[in-house]
């Protein structure tokens, strides 16, 4: 195992992308390109979801403005004394679908997971101008590495499921939904056959 | 029947004290969790070796990292930590002191809190989390001997909910089986983390079929089945799968099974049920005997 390295090579080519998204560099983003992230995101999985779609609802606020921000799907394991946070990877992301077009018709610019997303998300996205990445599923490890400062924001009760706010600097994406409605797991589909 | 014949019968016993059980259990739980085994970083690292597609290949390198890091830093490889499957051979000499229900619920209880592990077990209807990761799925086993043999399959549910069952009709024969077992396994595309491992439980009833799906993942990777015609249809569907081009997480190249391990058990006359469990490229067990 000595010769593995920490960071891939790979990771120099990756096209460098600040968050918030900026509108440019946003629509400039295309299905199969590979990003490296720096700046800061929210996440939030199942449980978020069910709350964020039952505050809006009720017509109240959402604890946080998710205008121009990424959502990313993920329930970090607990970080040990001294480390930011554990494991970070992403979960799958059609558990999210349902509860989707409500976000992004608020502003919401992207969000990341992994696996493909519904005709539904892929057609608010079109029409709201939004992006959806893929994260390097069970990479965890290496992905925590890439999380330099992690804080619950919101529904600290909800244990992983809670809303942390991160600060990442180069976390690895691949683009798999662009702002022209391409999908890139489509894209990998259609090549093979 | 003499008093001293019936006693030539007793076979002596062994005592396990539960302590001794949920200790074992414990530390398992933590190093099952960042300590991937090395048939799966074999098959990682020669799937790296032999991947076609440039993008797929930086990501196996990735993930061969990863698993470098969790090891060296006792980080989960994955933030799913999953529900804890054990599966619990009990040798018939063993006696038990305690509970042992109760030891094996403490020792993962106790791993998940200590280990900084996530705890994903929650109540189906309500939602709410039960904090502890507690209940684990537990199969218990009695078997000849004197030992105890736990084997710990921590299972994360990106690929659990990529799972299936069908009850086939005999005359679907063995097509109708290799269809179903690549279909579930193209099908769920990227969302259970390829390259994946496929278990597949053939024959029995219903709830055997999908036992020894399960069981089979815990097969050391690359390992054929010792029935000769059940590991030809391994390959078999292995290559059929590795065809079809979703690979190494969804985007692309030869990889997006590592593995089909086939487990069998007689069935009824008038069945064939056949179970497929996908595992991620996280494939997190270990083992102990006692």
């Amino acid at each position: 195992m000595s010769l593995l390295r920490y960071r891939p090579d790979f990771f120099d080519s990756l096209k460098q992308v600040d968050l918030p998204f900026d509108q440019e560099v946003l629509v400039s983003l295309r299905a199969g390109d590979l990003v490296s992230l720096t700046g800061i995101l929210y996440t939030g999985r199942d449980q978020t979801h069910r709350r964020f779609v039952a505050l809006l609802d009720e017509g109240k606020e959402l604890p946080v403005d998710l205008a121009r921000q990424l959502l990313y799907y993920v329930g970090p394991s607990p970080a040990r004394p001294g480390q930011v946070i554990g494991a970070a990877g992403p979960t799958t992301s059609y558990r999210m679908d349902t509860y989707t077009p409500r976000l992004l018709e608020l502003g919401l610019a992207g969000t990341m997971g992994k696996g493909g997303r519904s005709t539904a998300v892929r057609q608010a996205m079109l029409k709201h101008q939004a992006v959806y990445l893929a994260a390097f599923g069970g990479a965890g490890a290496l992905l925590s590495k890439s999380v330099k400062e992690a804080e619950v924001v919101a529904f600290a009760d909800a244990g992983p499921e809670a809303l942390f706010r991160f600060r990442v600097e180069e976390f690895p994406a691949v683009v798999i939904n662009d702002t022209l409605g391409n999908d890139f797991y489509e894209m990998v589909r259609l090549r093979k056959k | 029947m003499s008093h001293g014949r019936g006693m030539s019968h007793y076979q002596k016993m062994r005592t396990i004290t539960s302590e001794k059980i949920s200790s074992a259990v414990r530390q398992l739980t933590m190093e099952a969790a960042s300590q991937l085994e090395p048939d799966i970083l074999e098959a990682l690292l020669q799937a790296r070796d032999s991947e076609e597609s440039l993008l797929a290949r930086h990501v196996l390198e990735l993930l061969i990292s990863n698993a470098d890091i969790a090891s060296r830093e006792k980080v989960p490889v994955c933030q799913d930590t999953g529900v804890a499957v054990l599966f619990v051979e009990v040798g018939q000499q063993v006696a038990i002191s305690g509970s042992l229900e109760e030891a094996i619920q403490a020792g993962v209880r106790s791993g998940y809190q200590d280990g900084f592990l996530r705890k994903s077990v929650c109540d189906p209807l309500t939602r709410v989390n039960t904090g502890t990761n507690t209940p684990a799925v537990i199969h218990y086993e009695i078997v000849e001997g004197d030992q105890v043999r736990i084997a710990m399959l921590p299972k994360g549910c990106g690929s659990e909910n990529m799972s299936g069952l069908t009850m086939l009709p005999p005359s679907a024969g063995i097509e109708g089986m290799v269809d179903f077992v690549v279909k579930q396994a193209v099908e769920a595309g990227p969302n259970p983390c390829p390259p994946i491992v496929v278990g597949v439980g053939m024959g029995g009833s219903f709830e055997k079929a999908a036992y020894l799906a399960k069981k089979s993942l815990l097969r050391p990777l690359g390992e054929a089945s010792p029935r000769h015609d059940l590991a030809e249809l391994e390959q078999q569907i292995l290559t059929e799968i590795n065809k079809q081009g979703v690979g190494v997480q969804g985007l692309g190249g030869n990889h997006t099974a590592l593995a089909v391990h086939i487990d069998s058990f007689p069935s009824h006359i008038a069945s064939l049920p056949v179970a497929v469990n996908i595992q991620c490229h996280a494939h997190r067990h270990k083992e102990i005997v006692i």
